[in-house]
């Protein structure tokens, strides 16, 4: 599905964030369809982070709305934005290194009976979102601290997929991994987006984008620069985008 | 979860192959081997019933204490002000104590608890607000609370003692009215090994219709047996102390029952609830706890009102057992308290810690005081004593993480 064919799932209007007198943020305007993947683009403090914390319910905005399927949101804190499917991946891998896989998968949406952690629930959930992911780890109550950074993702990818993430926003999935590891993300991205789940992704590397993402949006010193869809765009197009904040010559922008 | 992360040296990796937990095992043994060191020193005195029985008398005040300082550490937090809220709280209770419900009945004592346990309650979550939401370092807050709750128990009777307290409120303090005889110990030792036995074959019965690892049938039923004898001789130790008066065995002490009950209540709390989860969860990765949408600040609240709750019961006991408030109980406990939850294996850098290793470390620094009044040292020996067990543990913690961070 794209954006010309129906009400997005989730969009900003005109979103406002200052921290202190840095304006991190500047009329930001962007829109992400059911299924579509769209790629976030930017050198470091253009302000990728802060919109995405802004999405996932960290952050709130100084001015400016959030709409989702045409309905504005108030996402005012994470759990807020846990409960309307927006489920996020964090650039510095969000785990608590103490806790073992089980525990970091349902970590502050623990499952109880008779108001009791139920662990062995918990347990053998945790092994069916893993092996749906296709992740073989053999001990579940080990703590996730000697786990590779591929492990850790994909962790923090199956609480997303538990928890059926309508909109998934994955902030650098994949900086901190081999190559192999990426192509394990990479692939889950793809089976996710063909579920229908809206993927925000941000990524420093644009062969990765422009193999998964349907569209990109470029931003730069905490402004959109503009979107365009990959199939119509170049990878040098983007990167002048990128770096000088200039838009392509050609009518291939989208809103 | 809340076991110490290894880089498995081989014993380790055996004792975590028979699902052992090596600082557990380690440190039943160093306790072991004080326990022998002192008989030995002390000319057989050490271990006889009545020492024992002292010694279990000894370990109440820290051991009600140290299962909340794991939280609070845990947490990547400190308090220090825990010795003042005891003497605080303590002379509180004895000033309503002789002041407002003197009579001697069981419910003018419960009362007078209730009301102390709810001050204490109250002066920790004052503290933990400061922290959690004003943004003050615990360490800086709750050493003023050591200072301004020191001063606070002077000020509540200008430095005059209160004595004596009523009987009924002596029996907290397990005094010569304050155990439970030998066959309520006895109903007590069996409902505990019942409880075990219970828990146990559940939990392995659970796990293995599920299809979940398990230890094998031998090795947990050691492991059950072992557990079940320790209750035994518990017991039986406690029971073999007479009471000079009558002849009759004294039993077990309230304030080890109290301990106890507080221990079992904590252990289950780390392991079973959502609040102990999150404790640890924070103490690993505080952002990764926020932004899973744990309310931290409540959090770190409700852990210090906690703590304040448990010094608050320390008071009582320690109070019960001088029979008087004075405005010095419970100087330099905390401590005493750090020292036994590092020896725990509680680590200063957060996230790590655990409930039954801290209980043990609260049994190390409690047979150390126990072996050194013995010996006839003076206090300021065990001072220093003291002050060595705390140096030694912190730096045996900052090896384990250096070697980890390898
Ligand atoms: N919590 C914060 N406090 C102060 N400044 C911040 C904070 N978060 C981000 N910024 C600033 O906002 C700008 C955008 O940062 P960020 O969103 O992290 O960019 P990106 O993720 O695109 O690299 C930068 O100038 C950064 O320094
Ligand atoms: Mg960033």
């Amino acid at each position: 599905m794209s954006l010309a064919t129906g009400v997005p799932l989730i969009e900003t209007r005109g979103i406002f964030k200052s921290f202190g007198g840095i304006h991190a943020l500047e009329n930001v305007s962007v829109a992400l369809a059911p299924g579509e993947v769209l790629g976030l683009l930017g050198h470091n403090g253009a302000g990728k982070s802060t919109l995405i914390k802004m999405l996932s319910g960290a952050y709130t905005a100084d001015a400016g709305q959030i709409l989702m399927n045409g309905q504005e949101v108030r996402l005012t804190s994470p759990r807020t934005a846990q409960n309307l499917g927006i489920e996020t991946i964090y650039q510095n891998l969000a785990l608590a290194d103490n806790l073992d896989v089980a525990a970091n998968i349902f970590l502050g949406r623990e499952l109880l009976r008779g108001g009791v952690l139920d662990e062995d629930t918990m347990e053998l959930e945790s092994r069916k979102v893993l092996d749906r992911l296709k992740v073989n780890l053999p001990d579940l109550k080990k703590p996730v601290f000697n786990l590779s950074g591929g492990q850790r993702q994909c962790i923090a990818i199956s609480r997303a997929i538990y928890f059926k993430a309508k909109v998934l926003i994955m902030d650098e999935p994949t900086a901190a991994l081999g190559p192999q590891e990426t192509a394990q993300v990479n692939e889950l991205i793809l089976s996710l987006r063909q579920e229908g789940v809206g993927i925000f992704l941000i990524s420093h590397d644009l062969h990765d984008v422009f193999d998964l993402a349907d569209r990109v949006t470029v931003m730069k010193n905490g402004k959109v620069v503009g979107s365009a869809l990959t199939s119509q765009i170049s990878q040098d197009e983007v990167l002048e985008m990128i770096i000088a904040g200039k838009l392509p010559r050609r009518e291939v922008l989208t809103p | 979860m809340q076991s110490v992360k290894s880089t498995a040296a081989p014993p380790r990796r055996l004792l975590a192959s028979l699902g052992l937990d090596a600082r557990l095992v380690f440190m039943v043994a160093a306790i072991a081997g004080i326990w022998i060191v002192f008989h030995v020193l002390t000319g057989g005195i050490f271990l006889t019933a009545r020492n024992l029985w002292n010694l279990s008398v000894q370990t109440a005040s820290v051991g009600v204490m140290v299962s909340g300082m794991v939280l609070i550490i845990v947490m990547r937090n400190i308090d220090l002000s825990i010795g003042s809220i005891l003497g605080f709280t303590g002379m509180f209770m004895a000033v309503v104590n002789t002041q407002l419900f003197s009579q001697n009945t069981w419910w003018a004592a419960l009362l007078t608890l209730l009301l102390g346990l709810l001050l204490g309650v109250l002066v920790g979550v004052i503290q933990g607000t400061w922290i959690a939401v004003l943004g003050v370092p615990s360490f800086i807050v709750t050493l003023g609370g050591l200072l301004i709750f020191r001063g606070g128990a002077w000020l509540l009777t200008s430095g005059q003692t209160v004595a004596p307290l009523s009987e009924s409120f002596q029996i907290l303090g397990g005094g010569l009215n304050g155990s439970i005889g030998g066959l309520w110990s006895w109903f007590v030792g069996a409902a505990i090994m019942v409880a075990i036995l219970w828990a146990d074959v559940r939990v392995y019965q659970q796990r293995a219709r599920r299809g979940l690892p398990n230890r094998s049938v031998a090795l947990q039923a050691l492991l059950t047996g072992a557990s079940l004898l320790l209750v035994l001789a518990f017991v039986l130790v406690m029971n073999s102390y007479a009471d000079p008066r009558s002849g009759l065995p004294r039993g077990m002490p309230v304030p080890v029952l109290l301990m106890l009950g507080v221990t079992a209540i904590m252990m289950w709390v780390v392991r079973a609830t959502r609040f102990g989860r999150y404790v640890f969860a924070y103490g690993g990765n505080p952002e990764a706890a926020r932004l899973a949408g744990i309310n931290t600040r409540r959090l770190t609240i409700m852990v210090f009102g906690l703590m304040g709750l448990l010094a608050a019961l320390a008071g009582a006991i320690q109070s019960a057992r001088l029979n008087a408030g004075t405005n010095s109980t419970g100087t330099l406990a905390e401590l005493s308290v750090i020292a036994a939850a590092v020896i725990g294996g509680t680590s200063l850098s957060g996230g790590t810690g655990s409930i039954p290793g801290a209980f043990l470390g609260a049994i190390l620094m409690a047979s150390l005081i126990n072996g050194m009044l013995l010996l006839d040292l003076p206090s300021a020996w065990q001072n220093v004593v003291q002050g060595l067990v705390l140096m030694l543990a912190v730096t045996l913690d900052v090896l384990v993480q250096q070697r980890r961070a390898k």
